[in-house]
């Protein structure tokens, strides 16, 4: 059953990229980068989801049906964000009352 | 496959194998509906903050951001220990895995401290929303949706801190007991997912709440 098993020196490796990860996203909301503030510090969030997804999670080793789960959460969340902003993103779009 | 005993395998699955791939997907069924409990704060808090951007800067400012990053590093290194957990439970080294077990509690543990040390501290100064809610300035009542927002998110995280310390505590105990061997360590593993997934929703909340609005 254990033939998929992490060597120690990769998942010490993984938790240093995410401590240097979480020393850059501290670094980057000190720097002015405009509108792409969120957008960089949400770039390295998903960034250190996906290496803890992958290598803590183990699923590099993962059956198609866990995938299938964890991308589906992803999309309902992405359903839920994108319809609900399709909403307060329009609102008043032709700057009648109710329309 | 293993040529182990096979008393774990239940009647109702072929081979060991099969028992645990159904036991690992079920769990990322349960991960789904996490995300969607979690899903609806993150959406009221984008929502809010597209609308007043603001005062959510304004607000985040009282957060302590050295707390937020040391606490970050803390659940890293929790999430760190946990997966060399599991590498023990499938080498079938017990008193590693106890071992490293009982240090992410610790680990856990610390977390949960330096969050009460910080909710402690936002009392004090009047920022938790409600009757004796303080805040200076123009944007004081949307400021407190932040901190509502604030207070629900690192709430329902920290429960489900203190929820992975008792499956931890209960995996150790098992450990002790011997119910776990190369052949059979799916309650490792399983609680392994949850805990990771712990420390994902805090890889979202860290930037979210402690980060914004830094520059300028």
């Amino acid at each position: 059953m254990s033939d998929h098993v992490s060597s120690k020196g990769l998942l010490y490796s993984i938790f240093l990229a995410l401590i240097a990860l979480t020393a850059l996203t501290v670094w980057a909301a000190y720097q002015d980068f405009g509108a792409f503030n969120t957008v960089v510090a949400m770039a390295i969030a998903t960034f250190k989801a996906v290496l803890v997804v992958v290598f803590f999670m183990e699923m590099r080793f993962g059956q198609p049906l866990s995938w299938a789960a964890a991308i589906t959460g992803i999309l309902f969340f992405a359903l839920l964000v994108g319809l609900t902003m399709s909403d307060i993103l329009t609102r008043n779009l032709l700057g009648i009352p109710g329309s | 496959m293993t040529t182990e005993s096979t008393a774990h395998v239940a009647h109702h699955f072929d081979t060991a194998e099969q028992q645990q791939k159904a036991a690992t997907f079920g769990m990322w069924v349960f991960l789904i509906t996490e995300i969607m409990m979690f899903g609806g704060l993150f959406t009221a808090y984008i929502v809010y903050r597209w609308m007043y951007p603001d005062a959510f800067a304004e607000a985040s400012h009282h957060l302590d951001t050295q707390l937020g990053a040391l606490n970050t590093a803390v659940l890293l290194a929790s999430s760190l220990t946990m997966a060399l957990a599991v590498r023990a439970s499938q080498l079938g080294e017990k008193k590693q895995l106890i071992r490293r077990l009982l240090l992410t509690i610790a680990l856990g543990s610390v977390f949960l401290g330096v969050k009460a040390y910080e909710y402690a501290h936002k009392f004090e100064e009047g920022l938790v929303p409600g009757a004796f809610f303080r805040f200076d300035g123009p944007h004081a009542h949307h400021a407190e949706l932040f901190f509502s927002l604030y207070f629900g998110m690192t709430g329902l995280h920290a429960v489900h801190m203190i929820i992975g310390v008792g499956i931890l505590g209960t995996l150790t105990w098992m450990a002790a007991r011997n119910r776990f061997s190369p052949a059979y360590y799916t309650p490792v593993e399983i609680g392994g997912l949850y805990w990771h997934f712990v420390d994902l929703v805090w890889i979202y909340l860290f930037p979210l709440l402690y980060l914004l609005g830094r520059h300028g």
